[in-house]
């Protein structure tokens, strides 16, 4: 009988230390998966964020750089000016991509970096004990939003796909998620997309995951799941925001 | 015969660092360092390197630490205010044992400060550069030639013990300008960086680039071992230079700028029969303590002069322990000490009495 699944070997054997129902794990795979398929993980060079993905160092199989809060899209610059061959990526969450990095986030995007950022949504502060995100929802009940978000004193969430595809350095920006089956083979299909399209210097890539922390939403890991269709997809409406990867972002600039 | 050119010291600076095999540059502009940025963006696509004007300090410095990591040699540059805001960097470049070199050409502060030429970030480049147990290797140039030759040693001894090193200068040493010979390369080959990430090419393991370690043994185990480097660089890495201290029983400590106003006055103090003498430190971390001590021993009184309110006299103090009488002097906020103002706190020394 041949193989129907084995581990990639873009993730090393440490065991992961997410909590129950929490998809990291699943995006850390396809995210691997992708980058053996591509025939691009001897190149490449992760830069992992702080949060909860903080110690992905020792989970994805190829070089890696931990960055400070917020920066990995500067350091993932530095990275992609020496190394003009390699194939960058940050793996990022919300605190880190969309609070403290937000000019990092914007201004990698806008000078069409070519690197590819994976941006783990889960609406919350998962490492720190849950407290308010950029991306927690109205009324979402924090740690600091006690009585849930209340717009007129926390300000609204900030959908990052859609900001960032108003951007001419933009070359692909899709949203998606993980909570069924179906949605992870979009997911991984999304994460190719991106990748070729640094492969191809077309400009910059995001791919926005909406992901589950049950630990701090406080439901178990099914009905996490149904979190992410009930609140967050709403509020998030997947799909590709920008997608000019035919002609590449400085087609119009040469 | 080399060649001799009239340059500012910023772009003295500049060249000399592509010269010293910097190809990478990531600069945000601001008075009095801009010079830098702006020669490098001439400068580094004639050579197909990078000029990068990052969106703010943070992820200027960012992104020399992403560069830096990938093996090459990375620089960028500010002043005071600037430099605040890359202490973040620096003390996780100094964390993940990365090499790369900083430029602080030194305002009037703090907060916004003034624009004017000021030592005021002593304490700031030797005693806490950012966060945590570290220490960054600090130049203190005191002319434009030395803005030129610093920097190519600054890049050596960085990438030799893996630390970070800054180049304390002055709005004074940036601006103005002097005839400078370029250090005549010593090799094109820079050192191989195995530790670098670079993709492992399917040859070696992954290599990371970290600063994280959550059990605390393991930290205090690294720390420890990054401080036996730090030992090696006080022994071997120190520079001074010294005027007239072999017989010197007052001595003057300054450096950068003040250095060479403190000479002139020296040399005036000797006309007038005091045997006044100038220890000028090259390197501040390394701090030539053991320089100061011994010539302590035959100067009852020692004065520092500084822009800014006394903070290398600080050290000067620690190196003498009491041995001698030290004395202080500084301008801050911008404004330099002339010749004859340090003369006359020499003379006042000399006299025994109090300016």
């Amino acid at each position: 009988m041949g193989t129907v699944f084995e581990k990639t070997r873009g993730l090393t054997d440490h065991v992961l230390h997410y909590c129950p129902g929490c998809t990291h794990g699943i995006i850390h795979r396809i995210l691997a998966e992708s980058l053996v398929e591509l025939g691009l993980l001897d190149q490449t060079v992760g830069i992992v964020p702080v949060g909860c993905a903080v110690m992905a160092y020792d989970y994805f199989n190829c070089d890696t750089i931990e960055a400070p809060h917020g920066r990995a899209p500067a350091v993932a610059t530095g990275v992609r000016r020496a190394l003009p061959e390699a194939t960058v990526f940050t793996y990022q969450g919300d605190g880190d991509l969309a609070a403290i990095g937000t000019a990092e986030t914007v201004h990698a995007a806008t000078r069409g970096e070519n690197i590819t950022v994976i941006f783990v949504n889960n609406a919350i502060y998962g490492m720190t004990g849950g407290q308010m995100a950029p991306t927690s929802l109205p009324s979402q009940v924090t740690q600091t939003t006690p009585y849930g978000r209340d717009p007129k004193v926390a300000g609204f969430p900030v959908r990052v796909c859609e900001m960032l595809s108003t951007l001419d350095g933009v070359a692909f920006a899709q949203r998606v998620a993980v909570n069924s089956p179906q949605r992870v083979m979009q997911a991984k299909k999304a994460i190719k997309k991106a990748l070729t399209v640094q492969k191809e210097r077309k400009g910059f890539s995001i791919v926005e995951i909406l992901s589950t922390c049950p630990t701090n939403w406080g439901v178990t890991p099914l009905e996490a799941l149904d979190w992410v269709e009930e609140k967050m997809v709403p509020y998030y409406p997947l799909g590709v925001y920008k997608d000019v990867s035919e002609k590449g972002v400085f087609s119009d600039a040469d | 015969m080399a060649n001799k050119f009239l340059m500012k010291g910023n772009e003295a600076l500049a060249e000399a660092a592509i010269r010293s095999g910097c190809h990478h540059f990531f600069g945000y502009p601001i008075t009095p360092q801009t010079e830098i940025s702006a020669y490098m963006a001439k400068r580094m696509p004639q050579i197909g390197g990078t000029f990068l004007q990052a969106e703010s300090e943070i992820a200027a410095i960012n992104m020399v630490l992403g560069a830096a990591s990938a093996g090459v040699r990375a620089m960028t540059s500010s002043s005071s205010p600037g430099i605040s805001l890359k202490s973040e960097g620096i003390s996780y470049l100094a964390g993940s044992d990365v090499p790369a070199v900083i430029v602080n050409v030194m305002r009037g502060g703090p907060g916004l400060g003034g624009i004017q030429p000021s030592q005021a970030d002593y304490w700031q480049a030797t005693k806490a550069m950012g966060h945590g147990d570290f220490q960054v290797l600090v130049y203190a140039p005191s002319g434009v030639q030395e803005m030129a030759e610093l920097v190519g040693l600054a890049f050596d001894t960085a990438d030799k013990y893996r630390v970070p090193a800054m180049i304390l200068a002055d709005g004074l040493l940036g601006q103005m300008m002097e005839p400078v010979v370029f250090p005549e390369q010593k090799s094109d080959r820079l050192p191989e960086k195995t530790w670098a990430t670079t993709g492992t090419k399917g040859k070696r393991a992954p290599n990371i680039i970290n600063s994280l370690f959550l059990q605390p043994d393991e930290l205090e185990q690294i720390v420890k071992d990054r401080f036996t480097r730090y030992q090696a660089i006080e022994e071997n890495e120190v520079l001074a230079e010294e005027f007239l201290t072999d017989d010197a029983d007052l001595l003057v400590v300054a450096y950068g700028a003040v250095a060479r106003i403190a000479r002139s006055a020296v040399r005036a103090a000797r006309e007038r029969g005091i045997k006044a003498g100038l220890i000028r430190p090259v390197t501040l971390w390394p701090f030539p303590k053991k320089l100061i001590a011994e010539k302590a021993k035959q100067a009852q009184n020692i004065l520092v002069a500084e822009m800014s309110m006394g903070q290398m006299v600080d050290d000067v103090k620690l190196a003498v322990l009491g041995s001698s009488h030290v004395h202080f002097y500084g301008r801050t906020g911008g404004m330099v000490p002339s010749p004859n103002e340090l003369l006359e706190q020499i003379q006042a020394i000399a006299d025994n009495r109090e300016v």
